[in-house]
């Protein structure tokens, strides 16, 4: 028995000094980047998509900046935010990456938010969209190099109102932030321009069965407005346009109901669709020309949003390596060089950071259109330069509530 | 035997204790997090080891305990006593109310019923946005002060969740091997003989549920402080089940056995994966691997052996 418990603690002393890093490295050693993406679970095909983007890049300078090796450390977070936070703490504490990035879920976001500050550590999220991120909430370590959900949504409201001249629409969306900060931002803009929201329909986070919920579209809606992303997006498009629905009642969306993550597995259903956001892997510009066919090349399809923010995110990280000379070590430095990458040769077009750390970008309406045999999301108008806070005062914005399920209130319910 | 078992056990926390500040960070707070996923385990282990009752709710308590330090800690400011003190409470609270309509069932249905309970404090943590908000979570909450010492480091946190798993252990130790306990055992090996030796079955099982409730909750007070983060995951069937495989790897019935499961998985998931993707293909092989060839657990196993 003894023997039997000695040998125990042993073996375990054993497997925990295996774990002992050395000495921390010296500044000529590798430019550590640690990189959180949910590998496995529900969300495995976007976090795919994002670990694809961002090896792009990488591989495209070598993995070498400023005269110093680039590491990848890449972390599976299961699309858990507990276990991304766990992941974290591995790669600053154990790995000591030079910054950390990825991230998928808004929760996420939240909860690397405090931990960032406390690391003192430079982090970027390139998909995390929570508008209070960099609204209400935002961290001085943190730099989102991708958008917020209500950013396309305030210039899509707009144009919807005043192009598609629809008066009443209805929306539906997954009840959780992001289908209300999205529908929230539309509604916002699009009222103002004189339109109306004439019912919101919530759909439970992971439904598959719409047809319940398409039962309940009021059916004088000029336009049914969606927000869903993955599996939802396709069955959704799909089982509205089965219902002979989107043939009296056109549909418009946010732009992950047509990302291109799911694009190609939709069929007809989806032709028509107008959508807005701050990407389309159609867009016609050299840089998004190159990055297009370099990704289909390696990954055998076309790039989603989820790719393009995390190529582009690569590239940004490694610009800020660049002006500061690789030296990483100094973190106020690297963090100010973050905030100042500014570039007009994105695949999604030219890009600065606010003082809130959200970019300032272009954002695109979309037409889902079949070209050459494949669908395609064309760019159809561009408004340029777009804030996280639209035309508004960002100081009279950041004093009005976060969208909601409840705000803005639906006054023509 | 209880001797041995004390002395054992007394030899894990010394060296642990002993390993702390050799240690670097991140291991230590992958220790901390198998000792709080221990403490959940042994609570568990106390349904379903001990009474014979498989509980698919055991986040719920966990969950609720760690939702009221983190609203607590984040929007009141309050310390880690009354933290504490409410987050146990609300967790007793819990299983004192589900347990009226658990307790009811058996085998199966048991196991339905505490799964549909669990859901139902999952979608309140979901849906109640104002007061949990929602999907978001609740992030932020700061590690608390133990008088003048400050737990904000990895190295005090650690010494802190092993003293209360220690003191966990020790506690539902001799819980189990007091006389309630013992009678929890009977009615594990036959509820009918129990009832008919004069034994009130349903109050036995009733306070099992209760006093597994508590345990998890105190568990649920140190993942609030410990992760700075409280979601709906964490009140998740998947946490439910994971519980309860760290409680069956290692070895239902044996108190040391779920904390030692809850090592082996906190560990598999965060050390696998760094050199495969396919991690979880190999966390299900070592299932499959201790079902069929130890199916009491590991530890049960060790003490089957040695009988």
């Amino acid at each position: 028995m003894r023997a039997r418990v000695m040998r125990l603690i042993l073996t375990v002393a054993v497997v925990l000094a295996g774990t002992v890093p050395g000495p921390a490295r010296a500044q000529s050693g590798p430019i550590k980047i640690g990189l959180l993406v949910p590998l496995t679970g529900a969300a495995s095909a976007l976090g795919k998509d994002m670990l694809a983007g961002t090896e792009l890049y990488l591989d495209e300078i070598n993995r070498q900046v400023a005269g110093r090796k680039i590491e990848l450390i890449v972390e599976d977070t299961e699309g858990v935010t507990a276990t991304a936070l766990t992941k974290a703490r591995k790669l600053v504490d154990q790995d000591h990456v030079a910054i950390l990035t990825g991230g998928l879920l808004a929760s996420t976001g939240y909860a690397l938010h405090p931990f960032a500050d406390a690391a003192k550590i430079p982090t970027t999220y390139p998909v995390m969209s929570s508008d209070d991120l960099t609204q209400r909430k935002p961290a001085k370590w943190v730099v989102r190099t991708g958008w917020n959900s209500s950013q396309s949504m305030h210039a899509f409201g707009e144009w919807v109102a005043r192009n598609l001249k629809y008066k009443k629409v209805a929306t539906i969306g997954f009840d959780y932030a992001f289908g209300w900060e999205t529908v929230g931002g539309f509604q916002r803009t699009f009222e103002e321009q004189g339109g109306q929201i004439i019912q919101k329909i919530w759909t439970p986070l992971n439904t598959t069965d719409f047809s319940p919920f398409i039962a309940q579209i009021k059916p004088d809606a000029d336009a049914v407005f969606a927000v869903f992303f993955g599996r939802g997006s396709l069955q959704f498009v799909k089982q509205y346009a089965e219902t002979g629905l989107k043939a009296k009642i056109p549909l418009i969306g946010n732009g992950t109901v047509t990302d291109e993550s799911v694009l190609p597995q939709m069929g007809d259903e989806a032709l028509g669709v107008y959508t807005a956001l701050h990407y389309s892997a159609a867009l016609d510009n050299p840089a998004n020309k190159k990055y297009a066919k370099a990704f289909e090349a390696k990954a055998g399809k076309i790039p989603s949003y989820y790719a393009e923010t995390c190529y582009t995110n690569m590239r940004w990280i490694v610009e800020a390596i660049k002006a500061i000379n690789g030296k990483v070590e100094d973190r106020e430095a690297f963090l100010a060089a973050l905030k100042k990458v500014e570039l007009k040769d994105f695949p999604r077009g030219p890009v600065v950071i606010d003082k809130w750390g959200n970019p300032i970008q272009n954002i695109y309406v979309r037409k889902v259109e079949r070209v050459g045999g494949q669908l395609q999301n064309s760019v159809i108008f561009t408004y340029p330069a777009v804030s996280q806070f639209w035309k508004y005062n960002p100081e009279e914005f950041l004093k009005q509530p976060l969208y909601t399920r409840d705000y803005p209130p639906c006054k023509y319910c | 035997m209880i001797r041995r078992r004390a002395l054992a056990a007394a030899i894990i926390i010394g060296v642990l204790a002993a390993l702390g500040p050799v240690l670097p960070a991140y291991p230590l707070t992958l220790i901390t997090q198998a000792l709080i996923f221990g403490i959940l385990a042994m609570s568990l282990d106390v349904l379903l080891g001990y009474t014979g009752l498989p509980s698919l709710g055991q986040a719920a308590y966990f969950g609720v305990a760690a939702y009221a330090v983190a609203l607590l800690a984040t929007e009141r400011q309050v310390g880690l006593l009354g933290c504490a003190a409410a987050g146990i409470a609300l967790a007793a609270v819990t299983a004192a109310v589900f347990g009226v309509v658990a307790i009811r069932a058996r085998g199966t249905y048991f196991l339905m019923i505490t799964l549909a309970l669990g859901m139902v404090v999952w979608g309140l943590a979901f849906r109640w946005v104002s007061l949990t908000k929602g999907d978001n979570g609740v992030s932020g909450v700061p590690r608390p002060e133990l008088g003048a010492l400050s737990l904000s480091a990895p190295l005090p946190f650690f010494y802190f969740a092993l003293v209360t798993a220690a003191v966990s252990w020790t506690l539902l130790g001799l819980l189990v091997m007091s006389p309630f306990g013992l009678g929890l055992k009977g009615i594990r090996g036959s509820e009918s003989r129990m009832e008919a030796l004069g034994y009130n079955v349903w109050l036995h099982k009733y306070l099992a549920f209760v006093i597994a409730g508590v345990f998890a909750g105190v568990a649920g007070v140190l993942w609030a402080y410990y992760n700075g983060f409280v979601g709906p995951t964490d009140v998740q069937l998947v946490t439910s089940v994971e519980a309860l495989l760290m409680t069956a790897l290692g070895g239902p019935g044996t108190l040391i056995g779920p904390v030692l499961g809850a090592g082996i998985i906190v560990f598999l998931k965060n050390f696998v994966s760094v050199y495969t993707k396919r991690w979880l293909l190999i966390l299900g092989a070592v299932y499959i691997g201790v079902i069929l060839f130890a199916p009491h657990g590991v530890v049960g196993a060790f003490r089957r052996q040695r009988r």
